[in-house]
């Protein structure tokens, strides 16, 4: 993106933000800089925690309830936002500066049209009387690539999907035509291919306007597509800020270095002949609602088979059918070839205690009034009958399992990091004595660094135990770090079942092809070459 | 913070141990940091619990002791002074305190083992159970409280355990509608969900599971619906259906003085003996409200933490 | 269909079914009478025939499900049955019908709700909302304080409180609302003054608490975080961003206390004896005269269920999800 115009849009400088927690104030950003030019695109990445949004709302001198800006300066175009008064920020919000925020279905006004919205900073500020601006809108849509740009502004924000809603939203803030847009994970709540439908309108429509943009995100593949030079933050600190090549190439920090290291990782194939678990001619339903369509995948002892699609696939429900908690309306899961019973109800211990499940949120997966000797007692004193000393002398064996001690016995879920919640579950699945443990998303809400770690442990665990994995996953690299074998869902069919190389490899079907082209790569060029690629093939 | 390990490893990750104290500790923690009105709420509890379990020690004469003079003015003799027929307003007062709350104790009791238990069957188990129980609530709650206990009052008679019972099944029906709500919540967490995987039985999930994590929210509706039972039964005696003389309680001795008031004139003191008591029922619910308002604003407090 | 017909079609029917249950429920009530209440009615002294009589007045030698739905049916006619009091043991009937007794005070106790209503309602609202828009100041503390320590008040003292101040020590209103027919609209209000201010309090605190509740839920979500950083003023994000969004708490709100009055109204008229139906209904459980309790039951378990049921109307229609179907 051209950066001709290099004076100054925005100089933050020493900006500390309190949040208010627990009875006090904390320090959540502690003094970070910032200079951005006109018509300069900066990615703001960070882990989930790092302050990014509220630095990011900090560049309109604009603080959440609980949140302050407690020091710090902050001028936008000579105009010094820490003096200026509420009314004068006012005036800029909406028309100079723009937001786009996280959850779009949740940012729109329900009461009101699409397009009343879109214009209504634009509108108001007198930029345009409400025929131009309604015009003008309905051109926007039509460059991002809205379906019926004359007419989809008529609709209500619950009539149109999430990826439409979030394009409408990049309208809104482009409809004044301002100098600097905020976006604040735009595409995080999107599917992959959503996403880069998504990305490409907002690339293409920042560029032709020329407008300044802080991009924030978690995830440094999409930032790399948008940004000009990159900033990282952690624990409400700059880590380093280069531009984006620069970054990619060669990073300054370790910290930096390992926001991809999951990427990196990867485990050789193994190609396993024992079945332990084989789902047959699955059909299964919520209600009316058919979900899953003669499904049939089989899992072999001690590798790790990754399911992977969108959400709405079927993966997670394929999950269910195993487990026992949804009875499938058709055909029967085998387990070492022998049937198992539909419903959970019918199952005994020892069947029970086989099949394990560690779920996506390690916070809601534990009872958070249970020290976490309780946790992972409780399945040894259930199916093994250990008691008292004995139990907790497993409990702490276990521990050192995942690479934590005794120390932790008697600690509150609260009182963990989010990588050691997700240990002490994976713990809890080990306590059983399990042969396959399914992981759903395990390791989607993690930090990045965090992630690599939890796999790590995962693929140890599978070697000292020759445990089998069915993981559950949307992120292709995580698929690539830790599978053997891939099956692709779509819509509540399995697309193709196979070994990593053979899926990964052409030729594909078209919704694998999809799929995979979709996910971003650590390449600023990944977007216009994929966006090219597609175009010759249309 | 500022300086992180190079190498990566579990222990070292960014957790917040808590500071380890014992219960004592954390209840005196509590307090310290309790604003004035919780103060003043806790205090207020307190006395009218000592005056309610010490009542006949603390009460200079018989519950229905009827002296000579009638409508009596405050003196050394009578504190406050006599009735209409000539019994100790203190005495009653004091008596009245010990009958009202003692009533109102056991019938929210009543109300929540009711109220509580269906509601955590039904959201446990959910399917036709849940839909006959919550749409028998529904009706139920079709009908005002206060009405639907004059109806029944009026079939079964005023008697203690009628009105007991009446209360108590009227007012399980809020309960049940909370502690389904809250316990709704509950049931969906994947902990719950991995505990059914486990084969727990139902028994365990709703004592282990759910009853831990649902604590605060029916902590603080046992004060509210204890002051509405309080209030309730007051009402009920004030109108001449509740609790019946010769046992004294708040609401009928508010009644019975009741015209004393249009003398207030003349005689300010005999205009406050109705006063007396409707004050000291407003007084405790007051403190009640005031301790749930502090205990609501603290365990959601903590609930932000995470 | 219309979603929206649809719904209220829902909603209008699952009101009519409570209706059903509501009213089985209360018929019931005279099935669970002992079964010597014939003697308890007409009193000691009552000949075995007339006691046989009054039974068979009463339908007990029918099957019930029968006589609920004569009993139902008159109902819906406008007659309610006739009182128990009145009757002798000698057989002399002087009981009159409890529609006649119902009606007039009936009247009255409208007449008082809608006083309160009118003035608690804007009051409320308005405090309300602006509490929550500038909550945790000055103001929104000593508002909230107020409030929540007039709620845990019963009615009575608050009532006494009114009568001893404005009535006792210094004589402003009457502290008797006795009205009739005959009394002129003016005096009528004037009388009612204590009552209704009495009411007034009490509901206005309920329904402030609530509706500063309702909008400041509102006022979290992120489409009015959305609606600032658009530049919309204090008062535009209001009027425009919350209040089409607000339509459907208010009205449960006003619809939960106007039901609520209707049952504080019971305890109020007794303290100022004013001739409604709350008093009425009192004085027949005193004297277990169970056809005017059913009767009065059913008034106020009927008043509550439309209130609710109107409520859910409005929270209907003003809702664009609905309003607008994909």
């Amino acid at each position: 993106m051209s950066t001709k115009d290099k004076d100054v849009l925005l100089e933050m400088r020493d900006i500390r933000i309190d949040g208010f927690s627990d009875d006090r104030w904390h320090e959540i950003i502690k003094g970070v800089d910032l200079t951005l030019h006109r018509g300069e695109v900066m990615g703001l990445i960070g882990e989930s925690g790092a302050g990014k949004s509220s630095f990011g709302l900090a560049a309109m001198g604009f603080a959440r309830p609980g949140c302050k800006i407690s020091s710090g300066s902050i001028k936008f175009d000579g105009m010094d936002l820490m003096a200026a008064r509420e009314s004068e920020k006012r005036k800029l919000w909406g028309t100079r500066i723009a937001y786009v925020a996280q959850s779009a279905a949740a940012a729109f006004n329900p009461a009101h049209r699409l397009i009343e919205q879109t214009v209504e900073a634009t509108v108001r500020s007198k930029l345009h009387d409400e025929k131009e601006a309604r015009a003008d809108a309905r051109t926007l849509y039509q460059s991002l690539r809205l379906p019926d740009p004359e007419h989809i502004g008529e609709r209500y924000p619950h009539q149109v999907s999430g990826g439409q809603l979030q394009r409408v939203m990049t309208a809104m803030a482009m409809s004044p035509r301002p100098d600097l847009i905020i976006f604040d994970e735009p595409t995080t709540a999107l599917d992959v291919t959503t996403q880069v439908e998504v990305l490409a309108a907002m690339r293409n429509i920042v560029e032709t306007f020329h407008a300044a943009a802080i991009y924030i995100t978690h995830d440094l593949a999409v930032v790399a597509q948008m940004a000009d030079f990159i900033k990282v933050l952690r624990y409400g600190e700059e880590v380093e800020e280069a531009p984006t090549r620069q970054m990619l190439e060669t990073p300054k920090m370790d910290y930096t270095k390992s926001l991809w290291s999951v990427r990196e990782l990867e485990k050789p194939e193994v190609k396993g002949e024992d079945i332990i678990i084989e789902m047959r001619n699955i059909d299964a339903a919520y209600g009316d609602v058919r979900v899953l369509e003669n499904v049939n995948i089989k899992v072999p002892r001690g590798s790790t088979v990754a399911v992977v699609g969108e959400s709405g696939s079927g993966k997670s429900t394929s999950a269910r059918v195993i487990t026992g908690l949804l009875v499938p309306s058709k055909g029967e899961v085998l387990f070492n070839g022998e049937p198992l019973p539909g419903a959970l109800k019918q199952r005994n211990k020892d069947q029970l205690h086989r099949i394990q499940m560690i779920y996506q949120m390690a916070d809601t997966a534990m009872n958070p009034r249970q020290s976490v000797e309780e946790i992972i007692g409780r399945p040894l004193e259930f199916y093994l009958g250990l008691k008292g000393k004995a139990r907790e002398n497993r409990v702490i064996e276990l521990l050192e399992m995942i690479e934590l001690d005794a120390s932790y016995l008697d600690r509150l879920p609260g009182e963990l990091s989010g990588g050691q919640k997700q240990r002490i579950c994976i713990a809890r699945a080990l306590a059983a004595d399990p042969e396959i443990i399914i992981c759903d998303e395990i390791t989607s809400a993690l930090d990045q660094i965090v992630q690599e770690d939890i796999l790590k442990l995962l693929l140890r665990l599978q070697k000292q135990f020759n445990i089998t994995y069915m993981f559950i996953t949307h992120d292709i690299a995580t698929v690539k770090a830790i599978s053997d074998e891939i099956v692709v869902m779509f819509q509540g069919k399995v697309v193709e079942q196979g070994l990593k190389s053979e899926i990964l490899s052409p030729p594909h079907p078209d919704y694998t092809q999809l799929l995979l082209s979709s996910v971003p790569e650590m390449d600023p060029d990944w977007l216009s070459d994929l966006l090219a690629a597609r175009g010759e093939a249309l | 913070m500022t300086q992180q390990p190079d190498t990566y490893s579990a222990a070292s990750e960014k957790s917040n141990p808590r500071i380890r104290r014992t219960f004592l500790q954390r209840i005196w923690n509590g307090l310290r940091k309790a604003p004035l009105s919780a103060w003043f709420g806790l205090i207020v509890i307190a006395f009218y619990c000592v005056v309610a379990l010490l009542a006949p020690i603390i009460a200079p004469y018989g519950e229905a002791q009827i002296f000579p003079a009638p409508y009596e003015p405050w003196s050394s003799a009578h504190i406050f002074g006599t009735d209409q027929i000539g019994r100790d307003i203190f005495t009653r007062l004091v008596y009245g305190g010990r009958n009202t709350m003692g009533i109102a104790l056991v019938t929210t009791l009543l109300s929540f083992v009711i109220g509580g238990g269906l509601a955590l069957a039904a959201s446990i188990s959910r399917g036709w159970l849940d839909q006959v129980l919550s749409r028998t609530v529904d009706a139920l709650m079709a009908i005002p409280s206060l009405i639907f206990a004059l109806m029944l009052l009026s079939i079964f008679g005023s008697n203690v355990t009628s009105l007991i019972c009446i209360i108590a099944v009227l007012d399980s029906t809020r309960v049940f509608r909370l502690t389904r709500s809250v316990a709704i919540n509950v049931v969906v967490m994947d902990y719950v969900e991995a505990a059914r995987l486990r084969g727990e039985k139902l028994g365990w999930i709703m004592r282990r599971e759910i009853l831990p994590n649902i604590m605060p929210p029916l902590v603080a509706e046992f004060g509210l619906r204890f002051c509405f039972v309080f209030l309730t039964i007051a009402a009920l005696s004030f109108l001449g259906v509740g609790i019946q003389p010769p046992s004294a309680d708040w609401g009928s001795m508010v009644r019975e003085n009741a015209s004393l008031i249009q003398f207030a004139k003349y005689d300010m003191k005999a205009a406050m003996t109705p006063l007396l008591p409707a004050g000291a029922i407003a007084l405790l619910t007051v403190a009640v409200n005031f301790v749930v308002d502090w205990f609501l604003h603290k365990t959601s407090g903590l609930r932000d933490e995470h | 269909m219309h979603p929206i017909v649809a719904t209220i079609l829902q909603r209008l029917g699952f009101g009519l079914f409570t209706l059903f249950v509501v009213s089985v429920i209360i018929f019931s009530a005279l099935e669970l009478l002992p079964g010597d209440f014939g003697e308890a009615v007409l009193g000691q002294a009552a000949t075995e025939e007339s006691v046989a009589a009054f039974r068979e007045e009463l339908g007990l030698d029918k099957p019930p499900y029968i006589r609920y739905f004569e009993w139902i049916g008159a109902v819906a006619t406008g007659d309610l049955g006739t009182s128990f009091s009145g009757r002798a043991a000698s057989g002399v009937d002087r009981s009159r019908s409890v529609a006649e007794l119902v009606a007039p005070r009936l009247w009255n106790t409208l007449f008082l709700a809608g006083m309160t209503a009118v003035i608690a309602v804007p009051l409320a609202l308005f405090l309300g909302i602006t509490t929550a828009l500038y909550r945790n100041s000055i103001y929104d503390r000593t508002v909230n304080a107020t409030t929540l320590t007039a709620i845990s008040f019963p009615e009575f003292f608050v009532a006494y409180l009114l009568i001893l101040f404005l009535s006792s020590l210094y004589p402003i209103f009457p502290s008797l609302a006795n009205i009739d027919d005959t009394t002129p609209f003016l005096e009528r209000v004037y009388r009612m003054a204590l009552p209704a201010l009495t009411l007034t309090l009490v509901i206005v605190a309920h329904m402030m608490r609530m509706t500063r509740a309702a909008i400041i839920n509102l006022l979290a979500s992120p489409y009015i975080e959305m609606a600032q950083l658009k530049g919309a003023s204090r008062s535009e994000v209001i009027l425009k961003h919350a209040l089409p969004n607000a339509w459907s708490p208010i009205a449960t709100v006003i619809a939960f206390n106007l039901a609520y009055l209707v049952v504080g109204v019971v305890v109020v008229e007794v303290v100022f004896v004013y001739p409604g139906i709350g008093q009425l209904m009192v004085d027949a459980v005193t004297t277990r005269d169970i056809p005017v309790v059913q009767a009065c039951a059913l008034i106020f378990a009927a008043t509550y269920i439309i209130l609710n049921l109107l409520a859910d109307i409005i929270g209907t229609v003003t809702n664009p999800r609905l309003l607008h179907p994909r």
